[in-house]
């Protein structure tokens, strides 16, 4: 078994080896094998910057089918708040929950109410923190991952509060088998997803532990479905529906939600990998000291921007900006009870189960002078290289090919610039041969030969 | 110098050239990640490197980085090229800054990098001459013995 559970997969038979994937990938985890991508284990953070990329659909997330359901004796829908946002305005949540159930789930959970209580918890924390700053919202598990490969030692300032969808599938599962008398394990609960990363996040937390949730099916796989579905739904007044709607919750599908909803005065709201790279750069420099939260989603513009909603990420973001916008308009404040989720802060309900820990990449060498030699061939290696990073070779740079070749995993000779001198050396090893028995022309390297 | 056994780069740092500050020490913290130095040190060398960086950046023409590693030992040589330190006991007190206000402006200037570059180095020497230049030199240990 591998080591590191992956929620993407890339199907050889559609794969052509055109490289997109290899060239996006921020951590530099695929290469071209025999004219097929391969993904490097250790390396992957699951960003599914590469789904996105492939021209031919080759790399396909792993979630759930739908048929998934039929396992269990009583099934709950907990969709990401980024479902909200897939639809047209005048559909809201209350909507989508109803359709969720006309598809088949027993019920359908609103996560929103979930996340403004998350919110408060994280207030809470920020509050009692004394430690270094600042903390960061482990909101999205690609942002959790970047740090404990690229960056582990900012692994204690990743907010140790468990996230929504956890809280919500443990208590839902208590709930609902003490109400029909089910065992807890015959109680399925399936996240709504807008990202692969929720996946594994759920066979493989990145924290030490186990999920309380059972299965995640992808926002596209549902999309359709639920569409039809939701037309046979009765509509409720617009006004009564807005009423049922978190404001500190809902926007958690987007990035800078919790900032604005928390009314965060040092916070930063961070999206897209490159950005957070950079500010996570600032972090480790110590640049930011003054900053008390950051808010990073890998995807741009937070989850609405996942790679497997279906509504253009600008149009979806603005739906929950206008959404939470009236909701401040018509004052309407439908939020968990601060002194309820104090009381559970101190019972310890929000936090984390597992430890985080750091999983930094496997170094050059395990003996510290082997790795050092090996670093310094990496860099030879390199100088000789064309540096124009065309790929040919399978690898994204030309200093990753370097790296390859010292780790053993490509030849020298990988490099099409390697080939033409390749080709001289050996037409002139042939030539010199040929010329050995009748030198009838010497050569310009048998002058030299000569000369010594 | 010697790098029979160990790893030697060098690195240039123009003065003036905010778009690029920084780039140095990413890129030295990823060598060191390469290697598998262990994090805290990493991040204390990334510290010391930044800011003798931004300090170049800030007040030097240009300037010469050299990293040297070992197995027991993160050395960080920079020469610089630049109107060099009056008072250098003066500049290692905390707070102390000839930074102008539009650098402050950009959250600089606080009067911490030296003290900073001290304060993260196992070893740190500072020589200066007025009107040429400023020779700085960090010493990082690998082993815990060495550790302050």
């Amino acid at each position: 078994m591998n080591q590191y559970f992956h929620s993407i997969r890339i199907d050889p038979e559609k794969c052509d080896g055109r490289m997109r994937c290899m060239r996006v990938c921020p951590t530099q985890a695929i290469r071209i094998r025999n004219g097929k991508a391969v993904i490097i284990e250790e390396k992957c953070i699951d960003c599914g910057e590469c789904i996105t990329a492939c021209p031919n659909g080759a790399i396909i997330p792993l979630t759930d089918p739908f048929g998934e359901l039929t396992k269990f004796r009583h099934t709950v829908a907990i969709p990401s708040p980024a479902l909200y946002a897939q639809f047209g305005r005048e559909i809201l949540p209350d909507k989508i929950l109803a359709g969720l159930k006309k598809l088949g789930f027993d019920d359908a959970f609103d996560l929103a109410f979930t996340c403004g209580e998350v919110s408060f918890a994280i207030q809470e924390y920020l509050r009692e923190h004394k430690g270094p700053k600042p903390l960061i919202s482990n909101a999205c598990p690609t942002v959790v991952r970047l740090i404990q490969v690229k960056y582990p030692d900012l692994i204690d300032q990743i907010i140790p509060i468990n996230t929504p969808r956890e809280i919500a599938s443990r208590d839902i599962k208590k709930k609902k088998s003490k109400q029909y008398g089910l065992k807890e394990k015959e109680i399925g609960a399936f996240y709504l997803t807008p990202c692969p990363v929720k996946m594994i996040s759920i066979k493989q937390p990145a924290e030490k532990g186990k999920s309380h949730l059972d299965g995640a099916i992808s926002i596209s796989d549902i999309y359709g479905p639920l569409l039809s579905a939701m037309e046979s739904v009765e509509k409720a007044s617009y006004k009564k529906a807005l009423e049922s709607i978190c404001i500190l919750g809902i926007g958690w599908a987007m990035v800078g939600g919790i900032c604005r909803t928390l009314r965060l005065k040092n916070s930063l709201a961070v999206s897209g990998l490159n950005e957070i790279i950079k500010v996570f750069d600032d972090i480790e420099r110590g640049k930011l000291r003054n900053i008390d939260f950051i808010e990073a989603y890998s995807c741009p513009q937070g989850c609405v921007g996942g790679s497997l909603t279906v509504e253009n990420l600008y149009i979806s973001y603005n739906k929950i900006l206008k959404l939470i916008e009236t909701l401040e308009y018509e004052k309407i404040k439908a939020c968990p009870d601060i002194r309820e989720v104090r009381k559970l802060y101190k019972q310890k309900y929000f936090f984390l189960e597992g430890k985080l820990e750091p999983r930094p990449i496997k170094p050059l060498d395990e003996d510290l002078g082997k790795a050092i030699k090996k670093r310094k061939e990496k860099e030879e290696i390199y100088e000789t290289l064309p540096k124009i990073d065309c790929g040919a070779c399978g690898s994204p740079t030309c200093l990753t090919f370097a790296e390859d070749v010292v780790k053993g995993k490509s030849e020298l000779t990988d490099c099409i610039f390697e080939l033409p001198q390749r080709f001289k050396e050996l037409s002139q090893e042939l030539c010199e041969l040929l010329n050995k028995t009748a030198p009838l022309n010497p050569t310009k390297s048998e002058l030299k030969k000569r000369k010594k | 110098m010697s790098t029979e056994n160990g790893l030697s780069k060098r690195f240039e740092i123009t003065g003036g050239d905010f778009g690029k500050a920084g780039e140095v020490s990413t890129k030295i913290k990823e060598i060191l990640q390469e290697i598998g130095i262990d994090s805290t040190i990493i991040r204390r060398t990334a510290i010391a490197t930044y800011e003798a960086e931004m300090n170049v950046v800030m007040y030097a023409k240009k300037a010469e980085l050299t990293l040297h590693l070992t197995p027991t030992k993160i050395s960080i040589r920079v020469y610089d090229e630049g109107p060099g330190i009056e008072n250098i006991e003066v500049a290692m007190q905390e707070g102390f800054s000839t930074a102008t206000d539009e650098m402050r402006e950009m959250g600089f200037g606080a009067g911490l990098g030296l003290p900073n570059i001290k304060k993260n180095a196992d070893r740190f020497k500072i020589s200066s001459t007025p009107g040429k230049g400023t020779a700085l030199d960090i010493t990082i240990y690998l082993n815990q013995a060495g550790k302050k």
